[in-house]
């Protein structure tokens, strides 16, 4: 993976310094919140429900071994013990104080991490597929051009004040499994008809308040000129993006108010603009920063079997493992939405997304013996371990059994995303994590029998929780003053990309799990032969469903 | 009743306005009387409390409860971790 070279540091150091000087002058009161909010917010530090929060970030999800023990330790020593993964593939932490946050941000730098550009309206965090890099499906590696993006993206100076926040995700699949095209710009690296490498573009997509699904603004764009386009891409918007109305303010609406047609037509004219002034990074920095995500030395002649005698172990596998290019090999997802068998034979889930600092240790140690140090934070909240030998993943399920990490229930119902919502955010409307526990709680029986599904709640109409983009969605909403849960069906984050559309009437706690149980227990009496739930949902419409949940 | 409630400038922690100072327990908080924006405005100036603000609670037996869930989930900690309340009486039950 990339390692900082000296200016990269130094831009990191220099930070730390910086933000340490702004602090002490903020407590001291030589500066005032109103100065100080946008620069603590510049550093991911913001003032949630109950503390100050530092959303850290991890580029493309990928993290070394000792990244994620520091993750480990800051939440021990800085935090009450425990971190949560977030759908942006970053971490946070729920309780971190003002006055320790220079010294924190002194130990993630000494791993070659920073909270730069994780909140405010510029560039944030450059997604990518969880699997790059080991995935069989891949035409390359993404991440070299996430890396380029994450560089070119890091302090632009005429991107640091865009109308709003701005996401942009590079795969390189088929499969999309990043949401790719619910981003700012989503980049597929694709190959043309005459077989060579470029980018296809995606602009204009996003959730939240309007969520759209990204249209297709250019087919191919050599990839030599990935950040000249994107740079064309971006100024367009910084240019005419509506700062009069934050609510109209992302990308997504100046491409729909433009319209696709008149939006790429003056990209092309700044595109044409760009190239005269050949800002595309050397070819020479691309091949430098490539050669770090190299593969790992895999070894040659290793068995493909694996030993499924132990039924809880070929559980395991069956979710949790996806196929890996190298033979001998495979994908191991560590779930982060733990059911715990109790002892009167109930099942208690835990929070989505969150792992103790032990726990997250565990995850980097594992990573050291089986994965040759390396971690993925996934946009789903759980952790893949990219490149396990297969004859290493009895030995591995027993260390995530110990750690209880090892529950097997990838992409099913209890595989559910759940922003913090009202138990810790601000903005919040109503309790995600809550219901999510009680969805997983109730379905866990049949879990196994429905099936892929997946189901995503958020507390408030940003939907953090990619609500929009559930087989099943769940968006909390303030009935005055209550809690209240709008469902929501058909959404999908894929390749066939969908949006979900609102059922009928709000639920509150308790009905908003029968209506999910409701949903469920209809599409098992539909189904047809290798259906998954959005498949049934897809053939048969809104109307059943409806009259199944509300009838 | 109308309390104040806001955040500890340095470390975070929520805080509730007690007529002397500032403390982490609900129940220490009093009625903020006319002066609420004032008080706000004194405090913040002095660096004791970040981003503070009115709300409106009842007092019975019990103690004193912020009328809106938000409140009280910042009284007591979050639902799903009741083990890091500051009150061991917490329950879901009281923060709903
Ligand atoms: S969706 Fe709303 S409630 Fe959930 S984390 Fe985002 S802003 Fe907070």
């Amino acid at each position: 993976m990339y390692l900082y070279d000296q200016y990269d540091q130094a831009m990191v150091d220099a930070r730390v310094a910086e933000f340490r000087d702004q602090t002490r002058r903020r407590i001291e009161g030589t500066l005032s919140e109103e100065k100080f909010r946008p620069l603590r917010l510049q550093n991911g530090l913001y003032l949630q429900l109950h503390a100050y929060m530092l959303r850290v970030a991890v580029p493309y999800g990928t993290l070394s071994g000792a990244q994620m023990k520091m993750l480990g330790d800051i939440a021990d020593k800085y935090d009450r013990g425990y971190g949560h993964f977030t759908t942006r593939q970053n971490i946070q932490y729920n309780w971190i104080k003002l006055e320790d946050t220079p010294d924190l941000l002194a130990d993630l730098a000494s791993v070659e991490m920073h909270a730069i550009q994780t909140s405010g309206n510029c560039i944030r965090n450059i997604s990518s597929d969880q699997y790059a890099g080991a995935a069989t499906d891949e035409l390359i590696d993404p991440r070299p051009y996430a890396e380029l993006l994450r560089q070119w993206s890091s302090f632009h100076p005429e991107f640091l004040a865009l109308p709003r926040k701005f996401k942009i995700c590079v795969i390189a699949s088929e499969t999309d499994r990043a949401a790719m095209r619910l981003h700012d710009i989503g980049i597929r690296i694709v190959k043309n008809d005459a077989g060579e490498i470029g980018c296809a573009f995606y602009v204009g997509g996003g959730m939240g308040r309007t969520p759209i699904i990204a249209p297709l603004v250019k087919e191919f764009v050599p990839l030599d000129q990935l950040i000249t386009y994107s740079e064309a891409c971006l100024r367009v918007y910084n240019r005419y993006g509506r700062r009069d109305n934050k609510y109209k303010a992302r990308i997504k609406i100046l491409v729909h108010e433009l319209g696709l047609e008149e939006y790429r037509r003056q990209v092309e004219e700044e595109f044409a603009h760009l190239q005269t002034l050949a800002i595309e990074p050397p070819l020479a920095e691309l091949e430098r920063i490539k050669t770090y995500f190299a593969d790992p030395a895999f070894e040659t002649g290793l068995p493909d079997e694996i030993d499924l005698s132990n039924a809880n172990f070929a559980k395991w596998v069956k979710a949790n493992t996806a196929p890996h290019k190298a033979a001998g090999y495979a994908i191991a997802t560590i779930s982060l939405k733990a059911l715990t068998r109790q002892e009167d034979g109930s099942v208690k889930a835990g929070i989505p997304g969150d792992a103790t600092g032990e726990q997250i240790r565990v995850m980097a140690d594992l990573a050291k013996r089986y994965s040759f140090d390396e971690l993925r934070v996934t946009h789903t909240q759980n952790i893949v371990l990219p490149h396990v030998r297969k004859a290493d993943l009895f030995a591995l399920w027993q260390a995530l059994v110990a750690a209880e990490l090892a529950t097997p229930n990838l992409d099913d119902v209890t595989d559910i995303i759940a922003c913090p919502g009202l138990d810790y955010c601000t903005l919040a409307n109503a309790r995600s994590i809550p219901v999510a526990q009680k969805v997983a709680e109730r379905m866990a029986p049949k879990a196994e029998e429905i099936g892929e599904l997946k189901l995503k709640i958020s507390g408030c109409i940003n939907a953090c929780g990619h609500h929009h983009a559930g087989h099943i969605g769940i968006l909390g909403v303030d009935r005055k003053g209550v809690e209240n849960y709008q469902l929501l069906l058909g959404g999908c984050e894929g390749a066939d990309t969908s949006l979900a559309s609102i059922v009928g009437p709000g639920f509150n706690e308790d009905g908003i799990v029968d209506a999910v149980e409701k949903a469920t227990n209809f599409y098992l009496a539909q189904r047809q032969e290798g259906e998954r739930f959005l498949d049934t949902y897809r053939r048969l419409g809104m109307a059943p469903f409806k009259e199944a949940i509300y009838g | 009743m109308k309390i104040i409630t806001g955040n500890d400038l340095k470390t975070g922690a929520v805080i509730w306005w007690t007529g002397q100072g500032w403390s982490l327990h609900v129940n220490e908080a009093v009625e903020a009387g006319e002066d609420g924006a004032a008080t706000i405005a004194a405090e913040e100036a002095a660096r004791r409390v970040n981003g503070a603000y009115l709300v409106d609670a009842t007092q019975d037996a019990d103690g004193i409860r912020p009328n809106h869930i938000k409140e009280r989930i910042r009284a007591l900690g979050p639902t799903v971790r009741l083990d890091l309340s500051l009150d061991p009486s917490a329950t879901p039950a009281k923060v709903l």
